[in-house]
């Protein structure tokens, strides 16, 4: 099942024009989704493409979004094929385009965006895309009755068929479409009227992801990939400091090299375009470009995180509270015992194997323009080139193509308005593509934090007050203050939570689980100290004291089974216990670790991990991701660090960035899935930012001490031995 | 002018000397399966196998394959048909994908020469080859399964 890319030569309204069969358009309004009847939508090719399409043979063509190997490419059509009741072997999957008016999900605002980020994409696509599914089915079944001459309610559906048992006569979705028709007005489906899971066909059946087949023999097109008539290649070179700006640069010597098409501003960089990548990444490396100063110039990234703890205990220094309920501080004040603890954590750096790059070609008068996109968010893709361009929305179509990783860095498209850019000075199409030293210089990171947290024991040993303190960079993207809030978990009756924001001159975005990763390292290894102070199992403790709330219990009390959490453990080694929350979902996660004390390095041998995501629509690759999360989890406990030194990142590839590799690997993971009814939440990160505290309660077991800056590097490690 | 056998066939590229084997591949020749992740022999997606050896086509002037025999991700098999490739797909191993056909190429290499090897000689062999989505356990298995199943 080959997913292709958009023939550009074809517009859709010639697709629409052109196929035969059943036509199926659904526009997403604020009031949820109908489908349009096919004349409507082809009088709207410029914002509607077919979700469906069946075709008189019986084949079935579904779009679907973002893949970046979490699965939701095949989760999403599955969705609509199982409300359809599809024959899902006669589903063929297309990328959707660039309209996320129609072919997204309802944000807060009640914007449709396609933005595939925290692990969201099921759950925000989920009630549209089954009401659309069933939809159709409601049309077809309609066609079928009155083809017959039946009561279109004594009908029933099979794979891709629709049956009269009272005559045992049969249509096939493909004979429908022969005849059928799309109404005007298109059924209402009632909420009732949606598949109960115990009738799902494909949901939580385990279906294959259809990219997997691709993914072996590289037949999978990634925008890197792409190679157009005519395209010159071009590659880019920006400001070791953010914000600063090419102000000259060695322009003519650059222009006399081999294959050098042209040299061009970019914001906050310079393009080189030329004949073949090899040209322009020699132009890249000879480069040299006199920078604009700025505020950036004398960053330092570790002087900074140092200071952050001075904000903390400043009483001018600006407060925002992210949540508060009942009176913390009144609780704490009057607590039998106050527990009070200081938490760092680094930058880190998304580090998608696949470098950020894009291809676009404009059409032959300039106003129109096309890009090829790897893209977390297509809609906004297609938004900022636009904006870049001065163009409106409709002159841009960003064509979707594989992710080589996205962990978040991908739903921003700066990498793309700059092809679009370049496309436009050099009036060719260019594929641009940075180079893994600028993909490292120019990221976008998981901000720096300190935290502070304090909690209040009660007379009776539970936990009654709840403080905590986060200082850092929020990127107004609640990028620092996510993941702050327990109450999904532990239902504490007072809690207060504050943010004290400072704005640096460093680039910051969402990594896959974003604040979690350091809020649940704080929050879960806390938990930990006040559980070993009290002188009670860390599991027994949470169950008792921490107001746990009933479904975070399940979640607990699963894997400590799965792990068999009070059993003796191999000499030199320990378990350490997290609970974990994201997007929706919860989870628990137990971890078994040993030191190798001389060399400071800590190694994970068993991770076992409980996550209740409500429905789980593709229970084998949830799984995969929930383990892949797991690794992510680990690299970032125990390896990654970018650090900032005048203004620039010091770290430039893979060796001195450093990821998990096979050899850092646990011989086994386990996952196991709560079983449930409610609608799906996020499971793409549920299990990353429960590692680190996890792997530190765990070092505290076997060496009484305690880790309090991530990432848990040799260095931390030994420091934290020796102390 | 440099000739090689490119997957079987004989090839003869007008290309800069200099230029890296996987540029030549991916953008003269037209193959891209074979990725670009790092240029600078840290991450082995670009592992193609030259005269039977896994190597780094970042790393390797094309002037160097003269002669040589290179065979890439789409030379493996002519059908997805062997038996890592199987087990790649059966054991649900690849997730974003980008990495894989270097995984698949350097895991070619140790079945070539070690047809049944433990975890740890696989886990040595591979350790050079990043992938950023974790499937290593599941590279593990697939190759446990490709060596099981040949």
């Amino acid at each position: 099942m080959t997913m292709t890319l958009k023939a550009p030569a074809i517009s859709r309204r010639n697709v629409l024009a052109g196929i035969g069969g059943m036509t199926f358009s659904f526009a997403f309004g604020t009031d949820g989704t109908h489908i349009l009847p096919p004349a409507r939508a082809a009088t709207e090719s410029a914002h509607m493409s077919p979700w469906v399409r069946i075709a008189p043979d019986g084949r079935i063509t579904i779009l679907t979004v973002t893949e970046m190997g979490q699965g939701s490419g095949t989760s999403i059509p599955l969705m609509i094929a199982e409300e359809m009741d599809a024959d899902w072997d006669k589903v063929a999957l297309e990328w959707a385009p660039s309209k996320p008016e129609s072919y997204g999900w309802p944000d807060r605002a009640g914007n449709r965006v396609m933005t595939v980020t925290g692990s969201r994409a099921v759950m925000m696509y989920w009630n549209d895309l089954r009401t659309a599914g069933a939809q159709v089915r409601k049309v077809l079944i309609a066609n079928a009755a009155e083809h017959w001459g039946v009561d279109p309610g004594t009908l029933k559906t099979g794979p891709s068929v629709v049956i009269d048992p009272a005559s045992s006569r049969r249509l096939s979705y493909g004979e429908i479409a022969v005849f059928g028709k799309v109404p005007a007005t298109l059924p209402n489906v009632d909420k009732s009227e949606l598949k109960q899971p115990k009738d799902f066909r494909l949901i939580g059946r385990s279906v294959p992801r259809r990219d997997l087949s691709l993914k072996v023999n590289g037949t999978a097109q990634y925008s890197i990939d792409v190679k157009l008539p005519g395209m010159v290649y071009a590659s880019a070179l920006h400001s070791p400091v953010h914000g600063n700006s090419p102000e000259s640069w060695n322009d003519a010597d650059i222009k006399t090299m081999p294959g050098v098409i042209a040299t061009v501003k970019l914001p906050g960089g310079v393009g080189v375009v030329a004949e073949t990548f090899v040209q322009a990444m020699a132009a890249r490396r000879a480069l040299k470009v006199v920078w604009s100063k700025g505020k950036g110039d004398s960053f330092d990234s570790t002087r900074t995180l140092e200071a952050y703890a001075t904000i903390h205990s400043d009483p001018a220094a600006a407060v925002k509270v992210v949540d508060s309920k009942g009176d913390a501080t009144a609780a704490l004040t009057s607590a039998a015992k106050v527990y009070k603890a200081e938490y760092r954590s680094d930058y880190t750096y998304h580090a998608q194997m696949e470098p950020l790059n894009a291809v676009a070609r404009f059409n032959e008068t300039g106003d129109k323009i096309e890009v090829w996109d790897g893209s977390q968010d297509l809609g906004r893709s297609r938004d900022l080139i636009a904006k870049a361009l001065g163009f409106s929305p409709e002159q841009v179509d960003v064509h979707q193509c594989y992710l080589g990783g996205g962990f978040g860095r991908r739903s921003l498209a700066d990498y793309a308005v700059e092809a679009a850019l370049l496309a436009r000075a050099t009036k060719q199409p260019v594929k641009l593509v940075w180079t893994r030293e600028e993909d490292i210089a120019h990221g976008m990171f998981r901000p720096i934090t300190f935290q502070c947290l304090e909690a209040a024991v009660d007379a009776a040993g539970k936990v009654a007050g709840w403080r905590h303190c986060v200082v850092g960079d929020d990127g107004g993207l609640s990028l620092i203050t996510g993941g702050m809030r327990i109450s999904s978990y532990y239902a504490l009756p007072n809690q207060y939570l504050e943010l004290r924001n400072v704005d640096h001159n460093v680039r910051i975005k969402h990594w896959r689980a974003v604040a979690h990763n350091f809020n649940l390292f704080a929050i879960e290894a806390m938990v930990d100290e006040i559980a070993a102070d009290q002188g009670l199992d860390p599991i027994e403790f949470r169950l008792q004291r921490m107001s746990i709330t009933p479904k975070a219990r399940r979640c607990v009390e699963t894997v400590a089974k799965m792990a068999d959490w009070t059993a003796k453990r191999p000499e030199g080694r320990a378990l350490g216990f997290a609970i974990s929350e994201r997007s929706g979902s919860l989870g628990a996660c137990i971890v078994e670790a040993s030191i190798d004390r001389r060399a400071g390095v800590i190694r994970v041998h068993k991770v076992w991990v409980v996550a209740d995501g409500g429905i789980i629509v593709q229970p084998a690759a949830a799984k995969a991701n929930v383990e892949s999360g797991i690794v992510y989890g680990l690299s970032s406990a125990l390896q990654e660090r970018v650090t900032v030194r005048e203004g620039a990142v010091e770290q430039s590839n893979f060796d001195d960035y450093s990821v998990m590799r096979m050899s850092d690997m646990p011989e086994e993971m386990a996952v196991a899935f709560i079983d449930s009814d409610a609608s799906p939440t996020g499971l793409g990160e549920i299990s990353t930012p429960c590692i680190a505290p996890a792997i530190a309660n765990a070092f505290h077991k076997l060496t009484g001490k305690r880790l309090y800056h991530m990432p848990f590097t040799p260095e931390r490690v030994l420091a934290t031995l020796k102390a | 002018m440099v000739s090689f056998t490119l997957n079987g066939r004989s090839v003869s590229i007008e290309a800069d000397p200099k230029a890296p084997l996987l540029w030549v591949i991916r953008d003269i020749v037209g193959l891209t399966g074979t990725k670009y992740g790092c240029g600078a022999g840290f991450c082995g997606a670009c592992t193609v196998h030259i005269d039977g050896r896994a190597q780094r086509s970042c790393r390797v002037p094309v002037s160097a394959v003269e002669g040589a025999k290179v065979v890439t991700i789409e030379g493996l098999s002519a059908d997805s048909s062997h038996p890592l490739q199987k087990a790649w797909v059966s054991e649900e191993v690849p997730q974003c994908g980008y990495c894989q056909s270097g995984q698949i190429m350097k895991a070619a290499e140790l079945l070539a020469s070690n047809p049944t090897p433990t975890r740890q000689q696989i886990v040595t062999h591979m350790d050079s080859n990043i992938c950023r989505c974790g499937t290593y356990n599941r590279i593990i298995a697939a190759i446990q399964r490709a060596s099981k199943e040949g």
